[in-house]
């Protein structure tokens, strides 16, 4: 991961230089796309992948941060710029609520899953039943440009938006893995009972995970809204919504920094070639999804990064083992003086 | 008013049967095999549409496409337990789960594919729908699911009980390394134990079909119902997916009854919830995992 800050920032210039060689909307769209996908499977990676708390229902999250700058905006007036803080403070507030139900009475491993999509639903519901948010409806936003209002009209700007916020969240994912928070969190995943006789509080650590993970996840979900101009209870709170945005980062790799990214540029673009192709069919890209997760999971099971990282990694540890046994006497020689 | 009550009471029971025989697949997948079976509701759609077809391209009564749709998913069961399943006993718990989110993900959009999004429905003639009991209405294609459900449960609590093959299934789900130790193949045990889940819920997919629209995405409607009452009955228990089935279809119906618009759906997911927080084992569940 040393080489981390080199290929994120050779990712960035290509991001950067992408729309002055494009210019076709179609790609740029696929772009915006790759970058929004990256951005909620990243914020899920830090409670999924880190902490290991596989969370089936973070569409709780993203379709609170969508609905809330959405009913502010159309409502209220309220910029979604504000919005979109708003939104991620209830969706923390939200994480923090299931967080304390689930994590103070233990629920581990796939009940937590379980539980997470009974509150998705739970909170699907609600939106569908109460006609401050226009029931099964949805909100649309009216379309008039205005960056104070976080509507542009040129798509470009949409997507360098978009990057800024991939970007830094990914830069701070990175910093949480190298952080004491990442270190207990991935103690948590590899043995939560270990890590809690180490000293590690484990509830305070799942904690702080899923209320950062809620937050930046609603931040996608503002940034979905103020994009598409249009939400529904069926785009934004369902399960394909949550499995939408956990995709990419088992496919990349959970629990690594660059996971998300990579497996949103491979899906992403499979998906819309899919569309494509078979476009009369519909449910051919979620069926091709449908197969590369079965594939990674038999074939990949800690995603393309993490086998990367497995691979490369173990040959370096070998080789240094190898070194060491060299110079083994020298070794602990030099170790004593 | 009481016969409001009593009717939802009625309706409540009827659909809780086929809520238990769904959660009695997915249950009796987990006992042997601790997978958590995703796809359990695109089985039961491809139950549906076996029904489905054999209806309207051959006439075919759906009661009577019952071992046509048993056996079919028997077999689709073991195939995806050979290819897929097989090779995933010893992963992490939520790698399992994903893989059979890819499994559901595969078969619900192939039916999406071939089949079309279309609400298909089986219209019985020269049938009787319905009969009163007093003022209460008492449907008779749910009565059917509800009894068909009840005769299964016991007969596959029988199986499992008195026969030999059921007694490995057993031995299998309670020790998989003693079982093999005694001699029981359980790698063949999977097989079964998959391709009988996976049967229940074709059975119950062919059983719900008089009465129930059939669509590629029915399937999720059933897989979360089926995940609330098996974590009430408890992971792996028969009778208390049964009892769960019931206590979800009573409290759904009940919750129709008086909760204004598609409320009543939040009576399930929060009896789900509780139960989650204050018995992970289920409400019959015994020690600690």
């Amino acid at each position: 991961m040393r080489k981390f800050p080199i290929l994120i920032s050779l990712a960035l210039l290509i991001f950067t230089f992408f729309p002055l060689i494009v210019k076709d909307q179609y790609y740029m769209h696929i772009a915006i796309l790759i970058l929004y996908y990256a951005l909620v499977s990243q914020a899920w990676n830090i409670l999924s992948g880190y902490s290991g708390q596989f969370s089936f229902g973070h569409a709780a999250f993203f379709g609170t941060g969508a609905y809330t700058s959405s009913i502010l905006f159309t409502k209220l007036g309220v910029s979604p710029w504000i919005g979109l803080f708003a939104g991620a403070l209830i969706a923390a507030l939200i994480g923090l609520f299931i967080g304390y139900l689930s994590f103070r009475f233990k629920l581990r491993g796939v009940f937590f899953s379980l539980g997470t999509l009974a509150f998705a639903e739970i909170l699907r519901i609600i939106i569908q039943n109460f006609d401050i948010f226009n029931k099964t409806l949805g909100v649309l936003i009216p379309y008039k440009p205005d960056p104070l209002m976080f509507q542009f009209s040129s798509r470009t700007t949409y997507y360098y938006i978009i990057l800024l916020f991939a970007f830094a969240v990914t830069v701070l994912v990175y910093y949480i893995s190298r952080s004491k928070l990442g270190y207990n969190l991935v103690a948590i995943r590899e043995n939560e009972d270990a890590a809690q006789s180490l000293g590690v509080n484990t509830y305070k650590n799942k904690m702080i995970a899923i209320a950062i993970s809620a937050s930046l996840t609603a931040i996608g979900g503002t940034f979905y809204a103020q994009y598409m101009l249009f939400i529904e209870p069926a785009t934004t709170f369902s399960n394909d919504v949550s499995i939408n945005i956990l995709l990419p980062a088992i496919i990349g790799g959970a629990g690594t920094v660059l996971g998300p990214i990579v497996g949103s540029l491979i899906i992403i673009p499979i998906g819309e070639l899919t569309t494509t192709l078979f476009g009369n069919f519909v449910g051919a890209n979620l069926m091709a999804y449908g197969v590369i997760l079965i594939l990674v999971m038999l074939y990949l099971p800690e995603g393309i990064v993490g086998w990367f990282q497995n691979k490369f990694g173990k040959e370096k540890n070998a080789k240094k083992k190898k070194d060491n046994s060299i110079n083994g006497g020298e070794d602990v020689g030099t170790f004593k003086n | 008013m009481l016969t409001l009550i009593l009717q939802s009471l009625v309706d409540g029971i009827l659909m809780g049967g086929i809520y238990g025989l769904v959660a009695i697949g997915l249950t009796l997948i987990f006992g042997v095999m601790k997978i958590i079976n995703f796809a359990q509701g695109a089985l039961l759609m491809l139950g549906m549409y076996i029904s489905y077809w054999s209806f309207s391209l051959l006439g075919l009564n759906p009661y009577l496409s019952i071992p046509l749709s048993a056996i079919s998913l028997f077999f689709i069961g073991a195939i995806i337990q050979k290819t897929i399943l097989s090779k995933m006993l010893n992963a992490p718990e939520h790698n399992q789960l994903l893989v059979t989110l890819g499994i559901m993900l595969v078969i619900e959009n192939l039916a999406l594919i071939l089949w079309s999004p279309d609400f298909r429905s089986v219209k019985l003639e020269g049938f009787i729908q319905t009969f009163n009991i007093g003022e209460v209405g008492v449907n008779v294609p749910k009565l059917i699911a509800f009894i068909a459900a009840i005769v299964l449960s016991i007969g596959l609590f029988l199986f499992l009980k008195k026969t030999m093959l059921g007694k490995a299934i057993r031995a299998t789900s309670i020790n998989r390394n003693g079982a093999m130790l005694s001699g029981i193949n359980t790698n063949r045990i999977n097989y079964i134990a998959f391709g009988l889940g996976a049967s229940l819920a074709a059975i119950a997919g062919s059983l719900i079909t008089p009465f129930f629209y059939t669509s590629p995405t029915v399937g999720a409607t059933f897989i979360l119902k089926g995940f609330v009452v098996v974590v009430l009955g408890g992971l792996g228990n028969f009778i208390g997916a049964i009892i769960g089935g019931l206590i979800i279809g009573i409290s759904e119906a009940l919750g129709g009854a008086f909760l204004p618009g598609s409320l009543k759906e939040l009576m399930t997911y929060i009896i789900f919830v509780i139960v989650l927080m204050a018995k992970p084992n289920g409400l019959f569940g015994g020690k600690a995992r």
